[in-house]
């Protein structure tokens, strides 16, 4: 994983899209444990207490849960917790930019409509 | 309460004033950039705190007691510039003996190790030592030190890419593994940015900001676009710092964005840019 520095969005967000991903794709399966905060912060060069944010992120959204000593773990569900959230932003994220930009263009909605369908 | 705290600490050197008036905390348990730029005062505060230097005026205090001749308070601190009290005729495992027996938490066998994974030759005369090596021999010292503020002065001078990352990633897990307070001073900004959690930035001996790291980024934004575009969007906005490239124009600006018409770009303003913008001397504070 790469962090952009240059992004809008903060290190730790980034680093809690990673592990979502990482979740989504099965990389890290439910059940497992995933990296530690240190090994993290280390491999990626960022504070521990940022990694610990990102991280946190998905602990009070019930994706990541904590075992007292031995580490931390993808919950039961989460791959399925994860995908519903993800498509409610789906809009947000990616269709209101392709408008956007289509606008910028001058792409018709019959223009878009022929490229989804390309695709 | 756990930290070192400056109480209008003021500075001079005959008529110029080395540090003014500069009131802060550092925390214990984090990493800190001591961002300035040369000669802002970066050096006269780290020797202040280590009591290497007296102050005109104001005061130090360390985990609550004051530091002037105060042996047991100044054990709790180690500066890089330690090292040059330690004789140049001794090799560096000579050194590492010496630090001990000032810093009685210092860690012998983590030193070893470190210097084994920098390929730093422990029977090389610390005289001997080439520039980025003599760097290493010093950071190693730092981070063996077992001290509970750590001052590191342009930690990765003369350093290669390779012993630059290592410093880095061995910084972070010496940092998780001790919980002590690590405060990197640096004109080198992009580097460590990502690393440190709280910033204090220094401009001709004044205090320009101490917070962390992600309010001072979080407090401004970069909008890039037409000079002309960029100048009307700005209007009446808190403009800390521009530049110039052709017709395109990027300004920094305090806030958030907001009502951002089209042709604009809104990105992250790096700590550098912020770094440069509020240290020139066109900078419109507040």
């Amino acid at each position: 994983m790469q962090i952009n520095f240059e992004s809008e969005k903060p290190i730790f967000a980034q680093l809690a899209d990673w592990l979502s991903d990482s979740i989504i794709s099965g990389a890290i399966k439910e059940g497992e444990q995933i990296p530690s905060t240190t090994e993290m912060s280390v491999q990626l060069k960022i504070n521990p207490a940022t990694a610990l944010k990102g991280v946190n992120m998905l602990v009070d959204k019930g994706i990541i849960y904590k075992k007292r000593g031995l580490g931390m773990f993808v919950s039961e569900g989460a791959v399925e917790k994860l995908k519903k959230e993800r498509q409610s932003d789906f809009f947000e994220q990616y269709i209101q930019k392709m408008l956007d930009e289509a606008q910028k263009l001058g792409l018709t909605k019959k223009n878009i409509v022929e490229m989804i369908e390309r695709g | 309460m756990r930290g070192i705290e400056l109480k209008n600490l003021t500075k001079y050197y005959k008529d110029t004033a080395a540090l003014n008036d500069v009131s802060l905390t550092i925390e214990y348990g984090k990493i800190y950039g001591l961002l300035g730029r040369n000669g802002a005062g970066k050096s006269t505060m780290v020797n202040l705190i280590s009591n290497r230097i007296f102050a005109t005026s104001g005061e130090i205090f360390i985990d609550g007691e004051p530091s002037v001749e105060n042996d047991s308070a100044l054990r709790k601190v180690f500066t890089m510039s330690e090292h040059n009290l330690l004789p140049m005729s001794k090799k560096f495992k000579q050194a590492v003996k010496l630090t001990k027996e000032f810093y009685p938490d210092f860690d012998e066998q983590y030193a070893l190790g470190l210097a084994a994974k920098f390929e730093l030759d422990i029977n090389k005369k610390l005289v001997g030592l080439s520039t980025g090596y003599s760097s290493i021999s010093k950071l190693i010292l730092a981070l063996a030190s077992g001290a509970d503020y750590v001052f590191f002065d342009e930690p990765v001078l003369g350093l290669d890419a390779n012993h630059r990352e290592l410093f880095y990633k061995e910084l972070i897990e010496r940092y998780t593994e001790t919980g002590s307070t690590y405060i990197i001073s640096t004109h080198l900004i992009d580097e460590c940015a990502s690393i440190i959690e709280r910033a204090i930035i220094i401009d001709k001996g004044r205090l320009i900001v101490s917070d962390d790291t992600e309010s001072i980024m979080a407090g401004s934004y970069t909008v890039t676009g037409a000079a002309e575009l960029v100048d009307r969007y700005t209007a009446g906005k808190h403009v800390i710092g521009s530049s110039v490239v052709g017709g395109i124009k990027s300004a920094y600006v305090k806030g958030k964005p907001e009502n951002v018409p089209q042709g604009l770009e809104i990105s992250k303003a790096s700590l550098q840019s912020l770094f440069i913008q509020m240290t020139n001397d066109q900078y419109i504070g507040g």
